[in-house]
């Protein structure tokens, strides 16, 4: 395994929702190549419904795309790969019926993790995130924030050189995403892991991202990278920087134009139900 | 300080439920003794409690209760069986639940209880048509809550126990089932009592035993006293068995 091969390759990936032609499908991917290298935080970045979330899915193994291919550490994909990347989605996705230490031993249980083995990890997970007090909580008893907190242990306990977020913030108040972005930028530079992170929000991809993906309006591909160039862990001072604010400004700079694009096409009445679709594949609740 | 002042009206809701039923028992008490009210028409309290003492004492209320339970077990047994394994296939494609769900609500508004005189025609007077009218009503509450608890489980959750690689039977056992018990079991609870309740009230159009035939034969006979005694009886058993299934559902649920 050399270094320069990337942790995810996309080539050329397309992905349509419905059948070509037909009066509801939506083209939600064009053409679209990306490198994500071994150990860095790449953002994708994007209008709604330009077909992000889709990608993130397809590195996945989720969904498999009509065109192109996905490699993982040169594996091509063609199924959940749940030895080698793990997810951790908008809603916490934690089952209600099982508490907190109960969620983390079952998604080892599904990855096949050896029964001795989970309750160790399941601790060494929660310690990672700080929520060894909770590990009994229901998902129920517990706030937006710590529940991400806790599928970001789950995510964790697997053990896997990549992490796919998607948008896992999205649904938390400005504080508590900021406070979890600087923890999440802390994690980062201890376990190197490759982490893929699916986002609307421009602070928080400058201040959390090796790199930025902006993404055109639909059908969807990479319109620039952008690289963000500090070290982790980023400081809260790093988002006072002027640096911090030349790379945001550059960033809406590359979006506003394809966040208009995205508004009027939504606009139009007989595309609003593609918009609709298109939301819901992407994994976007809005 | 608000713990005390909820459980005092609590008390106080609990003394006036008793006080309404102590104030009905006398007014048929004063019924029929003081205001002359016809004995054949409305027995002396008293009367009916010596009666309630006899049929439970003398066990003469076996023969009927094991005809009744013994019907509604296999009318209830069926329709479980059946409501939740059809009801958990057509929850598996979304075309059959937008086909059969609707078309399976609408025949369970129409009164099933029309259906019992074709089966006493098929099937005679005896216990079977009981149960067949039992289990059709049944049925339809368990297989829609079915449906309800399979078909709508959110899809996140699916996803994220594939995305770990949680293998079919995983995904049943951990993600499906959990999700789906709930409201499945709400619609078994509600299942049983209409099982109950039409296996009884079939029992007392057409029957040769149970006890909503006794009931009825004891009507007959005039032997207004004893009848009232039966439904006082069959009261405090249906009353009895659905403290046990709320029981056995609250159990099961997960908060």
């Amino acid at each position: 395994m050399t270094s320069a091969q990337p942790a995810i390759g996309v080539h050329g990936v397309s992905h349509r929702f419905g059948e070509a032609g037909a009066a509801r499908h939506v083209q939600a991917l064009l053409d679209t190549s990306l490198d994500v290298a071994r150990g860095e935080l790449h953002c994708l970045i994007g209008p709604s419904g330009c077909g992000k979330s889709t990608l993130l899915s397809i590195m996945g193994g989720l969904i498999a795309p009509t065109a192109g291919t996905v490699t993982v550490s040169g594996k091509p994909v063609r199924g959940p790969m749940p030895r080698d990347l793990a997810f951790v989605f908008q809603e916490s996705a934690l089952f209600p019926w099982n508490t907190v230490s109960e969620n983390i031993v079952l998604g080892m249980t599904f990855q096949g993790v050896a029964k001795a083995e989970r309750r160790h990890r399941a601790h060494r997970a929660l310690e990672a995130v700080g929520m060894l007090d909770f590990a009994e909580h229901y998902p129920g008893q517990l706030s937006g924030g710590m529940r991400q907190r806790a599928a970001l242990a789950r995510a964790l306990s697997l053990e896997t050189d990549i992490l796919l977020m998607d948008e896992p913030f999205g649904a938390l108040d400005e504080q508590t995403r900021m406070v979890l972005g600087e923890d999440l930028s802390v994690l980062l530079s201890r376990s190197k892991k490759t982490i893929v992170f699916v986002t609307h929000s421009l602070g928080e991809a400058v201040f959390l991202a090796d790199r930025v993906a902006v993404f055109s309006a639909r059908p969807g591909s990479i319109k620039q990278i952008i690289a963000v160039d500090e070290p982790h862990p980023r400081k809260p001072s790093f988002m006072t920087a002027p640096k911090f604010h030349a790379l945001r400004d550059q960033l809406y700079g590359l979006l506003h134009d394809e966040i208009r694009k995205a508004m009027t096409e939504s606009s139009q009445p007989r595309r609003r139900y593609d918009q609709a679709g298109a939301a819901d594949a992407d994994g976007d609740r809005a | 300080m608000k713990d005390r002042r909820t459980t005092q009206r609590r008390i106080w809701s609990r003394l006036v439920q008793i006080a309404f039923l102590a104030a009905l028992l006398l007014l048929w008490f004063l019924a029929a003794n003081v205001w002359g009210v016809s004995r054949i028409l409305l027995p002396n309290p008293a009367d009916v409690w010596n009666q309630l003492i006899d049929i439970v004492a003398s066990g003469a209320f076996i023969p009927d209760l094991r005809v009744t339970l013994g019907e509604l077990a296999v009318a209830f047994a069926i329709s479980m069986s059946l409501g939740v394994c059809i009801g958990y296939l057509i929850s598996r494609s979304r075309y059959l639940v937008k086909v059969f769900e609707p078309l399976l609500a609408a025949i369970y508004a129409i009164p099933i209880i029309l259906f019992l005189p074709l089966y006493v025609l098929l099937l005679g007077l005896g216990p079977n048509s009981k149960i067949a009218l039992g289990a059709t009503i049944s049925f339809f509450p368990i297989v829609l809550s079915t449906i309800a608890g399979f078909g709508y489980v959110d899809r996140t959750l699916q996803t994220a126990a594939r995305s770990m690689g949680a293998s079919d039977l995983q995904l049943f056992r951990h993600v499906l089932l959990p999700a789906a018990l709930p409201v499945m079991l709400a619609g078994l609870r509600m299942g049983f009592t209409v099982a109950l309740l039409s296996v009884i009230a079939s029992e007392t159009i057409a029957s040769f035993a149970g006890l909503g035939h006794r009931i009825v034969d004891l009507a007959e006979n005039m032997d207004t006293a004893r009848m009232f005694a039966y439904i006082v009886f069959v009261i405090a058993i249906v009353a009895f068995l659905n403290a046990v299934v709320s029981k056995l559902e609250g159990r099961a649920q997960w908060r």
